[in-house]
């Protein structure tokens, strides 16, 4: 068990630094450099851009470069914006934080909602309830974030004027302000995640109710409801875990549309931001965060899996 | 006063109405106990779990009924029939391992069969639940509750199962193959529990197993089933020593036994599947003794002696004798071996890094210092319960688990652990034939295809060779030529191992290793398979070596025994010798599990 905790926790490691120097080489690779897009037009004149480097630091080989960064990035420190001529540090900070309170709040309210419904599905097996909100799902797992988000601002927002249809809150607003922001961008991150969970929590309690053990606790004379709640459900649900924290770790790739559509002052807008004003050390160092996100998000679904599974739990080294 | 009351039940798929138990009728009285034989697909667990009330999703009473101390399970509330479950009729369950829910300790599944039938005080259960594990022999019986499933052995597993179907000292118990699965030495022991808790309590069994041995030990009267028919229903005695019944017969004459050298006689054909059996009785197409009367469907009619039968031929006569092979050729013994193993040892783990940081100690190996000797044309029986790595020295030879020490050769030249630093001479004259066909065909190839690529792989053959090598392979494994365009999913268990075997003797080789080929067949397929293994081998003079669990199925084909312990060979020597005369008081327990078995042996099949 620690030898298995020890291991998940090395590979996070080796995982997260694959993943700094691929986005290192991918910065590197990009055509121009940090200078050329900060000077623009200037990057001409040659001596402004030598000048530029040198400030920077460009001239060192690229290895050089990389250890210098990493190091850094070591010490928590990563680097400065060009455009904002700020520490990265602190423009992330607080839309970090405004991030993962929609993506907490889409969570919360998302979570149990998929495996409840999944569960109740599951329970009607190919009976109209079931048909009906499968077939939900699956539409919802196929329409794109912008689409739903679009969809989601023309009703509450234009026809219903229930909420803004935009979010108009700085990114340094307090939280609370935030959090009566997020309903329409929470719902449009959570549903295609929802359906997801909700197929895979199906056909796991299908899967598992035809198990021998549900059939042997029926001839052991358990009432139903029984069955379901102390058979059934803790062996259907323990290996949906670690595929819900991936689908979790994969809606941050949704916050980024999502945050654009409604204007949220998050992380995925700041780092269409970035990209289009071209900080590429803002860009590197919110790559690096998403990683940072995912990796952590994995990792703390297979402990959570490994701790509640007592076959794992239980395993003697 | 009749416990258990079956009249007339029929129960059938819900879409094409094709019936799986058709028309059967039992009685049991209180205290009785009822074995129901048969092969797979015969009905016999359905026809189990209907006495429950229980009927799986897709089939559908379609006649009769099932009455339990006079209720009609058809008739009554799901609630009435839950407090019936466990309570007055218990399930001891085929696989405890996949019965026993993995999330729950096994204390806790034994308590739940008590609280939910509100049979014992709250307050009781913790201690009559300990009493209960103490019933059936498990040890630390206070503390082994606090565990869960997965801790446990299957013995183990099967004595919670058990535990847990006494609970509220049911009237009736149910076992649907109780030993299945398990080593014979284990066997041995759940069969005298089971016997001894049914003479303490005086409950009725009824108990479904293929294995006609188990029936015999437990049960009294034994039901014989065939394509969901009950064909033959007698006294145990009088099944095992004088069955009538062509097919009852067919079956007991197919169980190898280990006190009647030779390969017990199979049956020819297959079952129909559920649905597709003709106007009249249903054994006809595979009968030898069809008379005109077989066009209308038998009654099942009770005998002068005691018993019913559904025949309109029954046979009085002695039951076929098993085929005796001639005395192994000396010839055999002497001259090279075909294989020779030195000295092996195999160890699967190997140590881990933790592990040698904290300089812990390899577990013993599974392998440790073995040697046998292969000649050329014999079969080699190698036999053990699980985990004596009989399996493993199989792989080693086969090149799958490369051992840590020790050599092996092939015509003493040394052959290479790793089965990819083998060139293909190597790799052809040693073949493998695995133990489920499922698993070792390639689900979407033909029969054709599969026989095609050892043949194009080591003989580059062209495709008009490949063609009538492949014909007469599959001829040579007694299957049609219309076999070929099949995959895998269109043949039986019995069809499958014979396309293994046919792919394996596509390479010619000289040696092939039989992993447990025959453990998931059914009895009457097992003689089949294991006379054409025999036949095959002989014909072509190829070595085998067959490793199995069941010494009686060794002792009928091999020429020579190798009985492995803990990864050790304890005992070893031409089959009948060891067999008749064992030494060693492992081989002597092993022989014991399965020799014990009828205490009502008579004469006839037993002593031919």
């Amino acid at each position: 068990m620690f030898a298995l905790i020890l291991g998940r926790l090395g590979a996070a490691w080796i995982t997260l630094l694959v993943i700094a120097v691929v986005v290192f080489v991918g910065v590197e690779l990009m055509p121009g450099d940090a200078c050329t897009a900060l000077l623009g037009r200037d990057a001409v004149r040659v001596e402004v851009l030598e000048n530029c480097r040198d400030r920077m630091g460009l001239n060192r080989s690229p290895v050089e470069r990389f250890f210098a960064w990493a190091g850094d990035l070591a010490q928590g420190d990563l680097g400065v914006s060009m455009k904002r001529e700020r520490p990265i540090v602190d423009i992330v900070g607080p839309r970090l934080r405004n991030t993962l309170i929609l993506a907490v709040a889409a969570a919360l309210a998302g979570v149990p909602l998929a495996i409840g419904l999944g569960v109740m599905v599951a329970l009607r097996r190919e009976r109209p309830f079931d048909i009906i909100v499968s077939t939900t799902a699956l539409v919802a797992m196929t329409m794109p974030e912008f689409v739903v988000a679009s969809l989601l601002i023309l009703i509450f927002a234009i026809w219903l004027g229930w909420s803004a249809g935009v979010v108009t809150a700085a990114y340094d607003a307090p939280a609370l302000t935030l959090l009566f922001a997020t309903p329409l961008p929470a719902v449009t991150l959570a549903l295609v995640y929802v359906a997801h969970i909700l197929r895979m929590v199906r056909s796991s309690v299908i899967d598992t109710a035809g198990a021998d053990f549900i059939l042997m606790a029926r001839m052991k004379g358990v009432p139903e409801r029984r069955i379901v709640r102390r058979h059934l459900l803790p062996n259907a649900i323990l290996p949906t875990i670690p595929v819900i924290g991936l689908t979790l770790a994969w809606l941050l790739s949704g916050v980024v549309i999502v945050e654009s559509a409604f204007n949220y002052p998050g992380i995925g807008r700041l780092a269409v931001n970035a990209v289009a004003d071209r900080d590429l050390p803002l860009v590197q160092a919110i790559t690096l965060i998403f990683g940072l996100i995912y990796v952590s998000m994995t990792l703390i679904a297979d402990l959570l899996a490994m701790a509640l599974n007592p076959r794992l739990r239980t395993r003697r080294l | 006063m009749t416990l258990l009351a079956v009249e007339d039940l029929t129960i059938s798929r819900a879409g094409d109405e094709a019936s799986i138990v058709r028309a059967a009728s039992l009685a049991l009285a209180q205290g009785e106990t009822l074995g129901i034989a048969g092969e797979s697909g015969c009905g016999k667990s359905t026809l189990l779990l209907a006495l429950m009330g229980i009927v799986k999703p897709g089939l559908t009473v379609t006649g009769g009924h099932v009455r339990v101390m006079g209720q009609n399970l058809g008739g009554i509330t799901p609630e009435a029939l839950r407090r019936l479950r466990g309570r007055i009729v218990a399930m001891v369950p085929q696989s405890a391992a996949m019965a026993l829910t993995p999330s729950m300790r096994v204390g806790a599944q034994v308590a739940e069969a008590m609280s939910v039938h509100d049979a014992i005080p709250p307050e009781d259960i913790r201690a009559r639940t300990t009493a209960l594990f103490a019933r059936v022999r498990l040890p630390e019986p206070d503390r082994i509750g606090a565990r869960y499933p997965h801790e446990l052995s299957g013995g183990q597993m099967q004595r919670v199962a058990i535990a847990m179907a006494l609970t509220c000292e049911p009237k009736l118990l149910l076992l649907d193959e109780p030993t299945t699965g398990l080593d014979v030495t284990t066997q041995a022991g759940i069969l005298d529990l089971l016997g001894e808790l049914r003479r303490e309590t005086g409950m009725a069994m009824v108990c479904v197993s293929h294995d006609i041995g188990v029936l015999a030990r437990l049960t009294a009267r034994v039901a014989v089933m065939y394509a969901g028919h009950i064909v033959e229903d007698r006294p145990t005695a009088d099944l095992l020593t004088r069955p009538e019944h062509p097919y009852a017969r067919a079956l007991m004459a197919s169980v190898p036994r280990i006190e009647s050298p030779g390969l017990p006689p199979s049956i020819p054909g297959s079952p129909p599947p559920p649905g597709k059996s003709g106007p009249g009785c249903v054994f006809a197409p595979r009968c030898s003794r069809v008379i005109a009367a077989c066009e209308r469907v038998p009654e099942l009619s009770p005998l002068l002696e005691g018993g019913r039968i559904a025949c309109h031929a029954p046979d009085h006569g002695p039951l076929a004798p098993p085929v005796v092979m001639p005395e192994p050729l000396v010839t055999r013994q002497a001259g090279v071996p075909v294989i020779a193993v030195r000295d092996l040892v195999v160890q699967y783990r190997r140590a881990s890094l933790l592990a040698r940081l904290a300089r812990r100690s390899l577990p013993d190996p599974v392998v440790s210092g073995v040697s046998l000797t292969l000649a050329k044309g014999e079969i080699l029986g190698l036999v053990g319960e699980s985990g004596s790595g009989k399996s493993t020295i199989l792989r080693a030879i086969a090149g799958l688990w490369p051992p840590s020490a020790g050599s092996i050769t092939l015509d003493g030249a040394n052959l290479p652990g790793r089965v990819t630093a083998r060139d293909r001479t190597e790799l052809r004259r040693v073949q493998v034939v695995f133990q489920n066909p499922d698993a070792s065909l390639n689900p979407r190839q033909t029969v054709r295809e599969i026989l095609a690529q050892p043949l194009r792989l080591y003989f580059d053959a062209g495709p008009t060779e490949v063609e009538a090598r492949a014909r007469s392979l599959v001829h040579d494994v007694r299957l049609d030529p219309a076999h070929l365009d099949r995959r895998p999913a269109q043949l039986s268990g019995g069809e499958r191992q014979r396309v293994a075997l046919a792919r394996a003797f596509a390479a010619e080789p000289e040696v092939i290793l039989c992993d447990e080929v025959t453990s998931a067949l059914d009895v009457s397929v097992q003689a089949s398979v294991l006379a054409l293994i025999h036949d095959l081998c002989h014909a072509r003079g190829t070595s085998c070596l067959f490793v199995a669990h069941d010494i009686a199925v060794v002792a009928a084909l091999c020429d020579r025994v190798a009985v492995l312990h803990q990864g050790r060979i304890v005992e070893a020597g031409p089959a009948r010798t060891v067999c008749t005369t064992p030494e060693h008081p492992y081989t002597r327990s092993l022989i014991g599990a399965v020799h014990r078995a009828p205490d009502v042996r008579g004469h006839g099949i037993c002593e031919r």
